[in-house]
């Protein structure tokens, strides 16, 4: 099943696109050594200059520090909290969705119940106004948070896709011969879990995981954008934040918000085509198949149709 | 390894072995609740089963589909809550199917499973899965200890040489490979009893006498008491020490097994027996060609609503009015023998020891039906096969179709 999702072209492409970005917040430090400007540094002699001035690639910000030096910085902090949010999602759907689905009875209904109501939430609006609020609970004049907390939020709405898809996984997976024979050799069931039950499950796992990572980085931007931000970390979604209110839109500083927003378009366009192939593998319907495989397959079905006239 | 057939039955269970019960079922009842549209319905899959499984002994089950016969093998292994009756394991009946008592039931009796690709886990690989059945009940085994019984158990099953099939995947085997591993990890437990639901019935024709072999040679090395179930009872007959025979959840004859072939004391063993094309003909053939005839010998009851007195009335060419009202009590014909039905009661039993036993609809109904459905006058191509084999059971007519 992974295997198949790792061939599908779409896949690829958002995979590339995302190992790109990853690449950058992990040798972030690397790479500020060469743009030669820290995130923060301040150049008097370059302020909001357009990009290739004074050594400053992409430009610089109305204070003169470097938007390239940011760009790198914000992938940090983007790809953080969109990890942090991931991990916390998925752990939660992986525990919820695999333990209801093995055990089943009383705990599977109490469980899917409360999946079902996470999942008829509003979650981005909930995430604004519980973070609209916290920020507002920091104090006065304060409407910053740190960026786990950020995560944390983010994360909290986002498992129960996951957790009722792996639900239906296990459930069948329980059924299976193999598993029924674990059971018969007088397993312990948390061994049949994890032991037995979850590698089956671990690539459509990972494969969530990157999704929900790059849902994390869009969510992020946008409650930055609306106002909530992430205090002392630099993301993309600050520097949006900050282009616009200090005016870059109507001075046309337009390096300085065109450039995290390119990133973050992209970072969107990688989850979108790993959506697609995830949905191919995930959901039989729209399952396409392998052309090659499908053609063989319908003429070895005309064959025996002609042999049985 | 192919054994040329091997048309000898192996040698019959030892004499040492006689009396001591290990496994038995007493009276165990399974019925399925089934929610559908019109309400909550219950499917009677099994009723009132006894069955005993001595040590050193091969036990066969045998009936045509939806008999109840994995049902009743999924009760002795605890997977399905019994309905009533009790099951007894060395005589103390078996309570608790959780925890500690699961395990120490578990270190006794092992299932055998049918599908060989679905009784694996693809992602262990040999080593993982024959080792956890050996650490689950010595978990004090080091790692040295169970990879030297888990060589042992390959050679035991025959995989040779062992230390090339450790550390292989189950994709990585056939069919007869990996049922060897599946029996290798029920022995990994050292069971007293191991119930095979229809063990060899997914494996390629060349390699069943292979394993059925080494199934009799498990019980004469071992002592291990085996529960062989099956639809066909050529391979019954080869294996087994008794035969009993399933009808429609119910257990309606068992002996030792010649005696249960020569001189079958139920009807519906004698349709088993006369369907066989060729009871003696050994397991070479293909066993769903066995019922593909019956299909013309009529239908297995519903087990919702099955028929009132005997369930195999409607079906059954000796019919009495007795047999729509009374369900036949247990009687034993010889010693070890037994059969439910009422020509033992009644009289007439003798006519179970006719040549020749029509069963169900009379051929040229069955063929003109087909034409009507199929639209050529040409009888089907295996219809055509079974009606041959009909039409050698229908010279000699003993009992009419059944209205
Ligand atoms: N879990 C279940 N729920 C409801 N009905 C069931 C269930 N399992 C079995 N049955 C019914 O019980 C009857 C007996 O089934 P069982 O599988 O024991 O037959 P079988 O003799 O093993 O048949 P086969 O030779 O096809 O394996 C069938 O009518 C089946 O539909
Ligand atoms: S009891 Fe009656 S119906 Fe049943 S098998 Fe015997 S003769 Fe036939
Ligand atoms: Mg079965």
């Amino acid at each position: 099943m992974f295997e198949g999702f790792l061939r599908n072209r779409r896949v690829q492409t958002g995979l590339a696109i995302f190992g790109f970005f990853v690449f950058v917040a992990v040798f972030g430090d690397l790479l500020l050594k060469l743009v030669g400007f820290g995130p923060l540094d301040v150049d008097y002699d370059a302020l909001h200059t357009p990009p290739g001035h004074g050594g400053h690639l992409l430009g610089t910000t109305i204070s003169g520090q470097d938007v390239l030096a940011q760009l790198i910085s914000g992938a940090r902090g983007s790809m953080a909290v969109g990890t942090l949010s991931a991990l916390l999602a998925i752990g939660l759907g992986a525990l919820i969705g695999v333990s209801s689905g093995f055990f089943g009875g009383i705990y599977d209904t109490i469980m899917n119940g409360i999946t079902n109501v996470f999942m008829t939430m509003p979650s981005f609006a909930l995430t604004l106004i519980a973070a609209g609020y916290i920020s507002a609970a920091g104090g006065p004049g304060s409407n910053a948070m740190g960026w786990a907390l950020m995560a944390f939020l983010i994360g909290i709405f986002e498992w129960p896709g996951m957790a009722r898809y792996l639900r239906a996984q296990t459930l069948t997976l329980r059924g299976r011969d193999w598993a029924m024979a674990t059971k018969l050799l007088g397993e312990s069931r948390w061994r049949m879990v994890f032991s037995e039950v979850f590698p089956h499950l671990l690539g459509i796992v990972s494969a969530t995981f990157l999704r929900a990572i790059m849902a994390g980085i869009l969510a992020e931007a946008g409650l930055n954008f609306l106002g909530v931000s992430t205090g002392g970390v630099i993301s993309w979604g600050t520097m949006i934040t900050n282009a616009q209110t200090q005016g870059a839109l109507t001075l046309g500083w337009w390096w300085w918000f065109i450039t995290p927003g390119l990133a973050i378009a992209f970072i969107g366009t990688a989850a979108a085509l790993v959506n697609f192939g995830l949905d191919e593998v995930t959901n039989p319907k729209l399952r396409t198949g392998n052309t090659r495989a499908v053609n063989k397959f319908n003429k070895a079905q005309r064959k025996a149709a002609a042999v049985a006239d | 390894m192919t054994t040329a057939a091997n048309t000898q039955p192996p040698a019959r269970r030892r004499d040492d072995a006689r009396d001591d019960v290990v496994l038995e079922a007493r009276d165990v009842t399974k019925h399925f609740e089934v929610r559908s549209k019109q309400g909550t319905r219950v499917v009677r899959a099994v009723e009132g089963v006894d069955l005993q499984l001595h040590r050193g002994e091969i036990v066969a089950m045998v009936g045509e589909s939806g008999s109840g016969k994995t049902t009743v093998a999924r009760m002795l292994s605890l997977y399905y809550p019994v309905t009533s009756g009790e099951i007894l394991l060395q005589g103390r009946p078996v309570k608790s199917v959780w925890g500690k008592a699961a395990k120490d039931y578990y270190a006794q009796v092992q299932l055998l499973f049918q599908d060989p690709f679905a009784s694996l886990n693809s992602l262990k690989s040999i080593r993982h899965i024959l080792g956890r059945a050996v650490k689950i009940h010595q978990p004090r085994l080091g790692k040295r200890e169970v990879e030297q019984k888990v060589l042992g158990l390959l050679e035991k099953v025959a995989l040779l040489p062992a230390e090339q099939y450790i550390d292989k995947f189950p994709h990585e085997l056939s069919g007869g490979q990996r049922q060897r591993i599946v029996i290798a990890r029920a022995l990994a437990v050292e069971p007293q009893v191991m119930l095979g639901d229809e063990p060899i019935s997914m494996l390629d024709v060349s390699i069943r006498l292979d394993v059925l072999n080494l199934l009799t040679r498990l019980r004469d090395e071992d002592g291990v008491a085996l529960l062989y179930i099956t639809h066909d009872i050529a391979s019954a007959r080869y294996i087994a020490d008794r035969i009993n025979v399933m009808y429609a959840g119910e257990m309606v004859e068992g002996g030792p097994s010649e005696s249960v072939i020569h001189t079958p004391q139920h009807p519906y063993t004698r349709l088993l027996l006369d369907s066989s094309p060729n009871p003696d003909r050994g397991i070479e053939s293909d066993q769903g060609s066995l019922f593909d005839e019956v299909g013309d010998l009529g239908e297995p009851p519903s087990l919702i609503e099955p028929p009132r007195g005997c369930r195999f009335n409607p079906r059954c060419p000796f019919a009495m009015e007795i047999c729509t009202t009374d369900k036949p009590e247990r009687t034993e014909v010889s010693p070890g023998h037994w059969a439910r039905c009422h020509l033992h009661t009644v009289g007439g039993a003798e006519q179970l020891r006719a040549e020749r036993i029509q069963f169900g609809v009379p051929v040229e109904q069955v063929e003109a039906e087909l034409a009507a459905v199929t639209g050529d006058d040409e009888p089907h191509a295996d219809v055509e096969t079974s009606t041959v084999a009909l039409e050698s059971q229908t010279t000699d007519r003993i009992g009419g179709p059944q209205p």
